[in-house]
């Protein structure tokens, strides 16, 4: 009964222009108000997703971003998986560290998407690209 | 989608519409920072009550236009922040700092009038 | 860090000739199933089970739980038996049934279905092992699919009950035009504080609040994250164009913040409630915000 139930999986969304973040953060909060979740768990859905893609932009200039529903003891929740092959980040300890992105700069932000979402993991190699899945619950 | 521009007074009002892209956000920092300088604007609102989101590329964008029309001599204020809106920012780090809000376009050009009229006394580059 | 798994759905693992015997058993259940339900329904009454329900609704439950029940066994899967679980659970949890009567009537059940097989296989005792090793397995199965599915709607039920609680215990109170009060008291836990900014943010976009005065005289302590989270309540409340003024601060809860790194000279602090008001009052009575002051 403890593993997480898939409920539904959508295509994976290219990252190659700002249009496509557009796209993916639309994607996102018509997905998490599929959910039932509140508007602004909404808001911060769809606002992690712009950061991750971003930052999918930013650094590795082409990624992809997935979204998908889980279920796990009776709550729904909603998958976000933010892939790119780019450079990778050296210093992921340091990365999430909290204030390590000052305010108004651009990109990475990763202290803050993990303060916003329910569970965030991340996995980053020098080169060989990164993995960002976070997860957000319905309460 | 062009962000539509209305001159009132000595005042510019940019009113964001729907979700803007970065070329978008880029166009509209070049044509406010040209017309403040072609009817010599003391103000300029930006209305962003229809975005839905606002990620680091659009704060730093509305931050930079704020610095942009202040060197040339305007009051810039972003009013229209939604509750979420402003829920997420905060904690992705994103604070505006350094740039003046308000609740609502009658807030905004209330502070705008404020300030405004006040230039001659109080320092103009500590109002934010 | 939960890891989605395989997604087939729960399937009873049974073997080639535990699969006849299961079908063998079904039928025998389906055959029965008057007797077996009523005297089901009987035993519940006598351990005195879902006392809050009349004879007539136990029966009528009894009889969706018992068809259910046989047909979890017949298909070897849960999917539909967790979804009557958790509509039986929605509609019986607000009459106030408890986790143990559930558990009760569905081990029942498995117990009055068990003894029958036994008293039909009495005779050969091989067979009735072999009945049994196929049965015994699925039978908890399916306990543990209506107990968990119960606690679960339960869980659900609580966290509403708690939501609820917490909205009426935290007003945003509108003393005078475009000033609001917040008084926090008591404990802050991260959802509480969650909550709280999300009420106060929207209350400062109904009441077209200019300043709000968030008193926490009341709060006793407050750990390094729900300090970052008033920081981050006073930064999200300037961006609706309103100033923050915090009452209250002890020597304790300013350290905290200290700590964390705030810089107290920005952060708009009053001594007590009272006073904080008049600061508001006086920011609001202004023409002119006084440069000093100029946060937003």
């Amino acid at each position: 009964m403890q593993r997480n139930q898939a409920l539904m999986r959508e295509r994976p969304i290219a990252i190659q222009s700002d249009l496509d973040i557009l796209v993916a953060r639309q994607k996102g909060r018509a997905l998490a108000q599929e959910l039932g979740m509140s508007s602004t768990d909404q808001t911060v859905v769809a606002t992690v997703i712009s950061e991750l893609a971003r930052n999918i932009l930013l650094y590795a200039k082409l990624g992809t971003l997935s979204l998908s529903a889980e279920q796990h003891n009776g709550r729904r929740g909603i998958v976000i998986v933010a892939k790119d092959r780019g450079p990778g980040i050296p210093d992921v300890e340091r990365a999430l560290q909290v204030g390590f992105s000052t305010s108004n700069s651009l990109g990475l932000g990763l202290p803050g998407v993990r303060r916003l979402m329910d569970d965030f993991e991340i996995v980053s190699k020098v080169d060989n690209g990164t993995i960002v899945t976070a997860r957000k619950w319905k309460s | 989608m062009e962000v539509p521009i209305l001159k009132q007074g000595s005042y510019l009002i940019g009113s964001v519409q729907s979700a803007l892209t970065d070329a978008d956000l880029r166009q509209l920092r070049d044509v406010l920072v040209a017309k403040v300088g072609r009817f010599r604007s003391l103000g300029v609102i930006v209305d962003v009550t229809a975005m839905d989101v606002m990620d680091s590329f659009a704060a730093r964008t509305l931050s930079d236009i704020a610095q942009m029309v202040r060197l040339r001599g305007a009051q810039m204020v972003i009013v229209g922040i939604q509750p979420e809106v402003a829920f997420s920012m905060v904690q992705l780090g994103l604070t505006l700092e350094g740039v003046a809000t308000a609740l609502d376009l009658e807030e905004g050009l209330s502070l705008l009038d404020m300030t405004t009229k006040n230039r001659g006394r109080n320092d103009l580059a500590r109002l934010r | 860090m939960q890891k989605v798994q395989d997604r087939d759905p729960v399937v009873l693992t049974t073997k080639e000739t535990s699969a006849e015997l299961l079908r063998e058993l079904v039928a025998h259940l389906r055959q029965n199933r008057a007797q077996l339900r009523e005297e089901w329904a009987r035993l519940i009454t006598e351990a005195k089970l879902l006392t809050v329900m009349t004879r007539e609704e136990i029966f009528a439950e009894a009889t969706s739980v018992y068809d259910n029940y046989v047909e979890a066994l017949e298909t070897g899967t849960l999917e539909a038996l967790q979804a009557y679980s958790r509509n039986l659970s929605e509609r019986i949890i607000p009459r106030g049934v408890q986790t143990d009567e559930v558990l009760g009537i569905v081990l029942l059940l498995r117990d009055v279905l068990a003894r029958s097989l036994f008293a039909r296989s009495r005779t050969d005792f091989d067979k009735l092992n072999r009945i049994l090793d196929a049965y015994e397995p699925a039978a908890n199965r399916i306990a543990t699919t209506v107990a968990v599915g119960f606690v679960q709607e339960r869980e659900r039920t609580i966290r509403e009950q708690q939501e609820a609680i917490r909205e009426l215990s935290t007003p945003v109170l509108q003393v005078r035009e475009r000033l609001l009060i917040l008084p926090i008291i008591g404990v802050i836990d991260p959802q509480r504080a969650r909550q709280l900014t999300e009420q106060l943010l929207r209350g400062i976009r109904t009441n077209r609040a200019r300043v709000v005065v968030i008193d926490i005289t009341g709060v006793a302590a407050m750990d390094s994250n729900v300090a970052n989270h008033l920081v981050l309540t006073v930064e999200a409340s300037r961006l609706l164009g309103a100033t923050v003024i915090v009452t209250g601060l002890s020597p304790e809860i300013a350290q905290t913040l200290v700590n964390i790194g705030v810089d107290l000279t920005k952060m708009n602090t009053v001594g007590d409630l009272q006073g904080g008001i008049e600061e508001a009052e006086r920011l609001l009575g202004y023409k002119v915000v006084p440069v000093e002051k100029a946060e937003s």
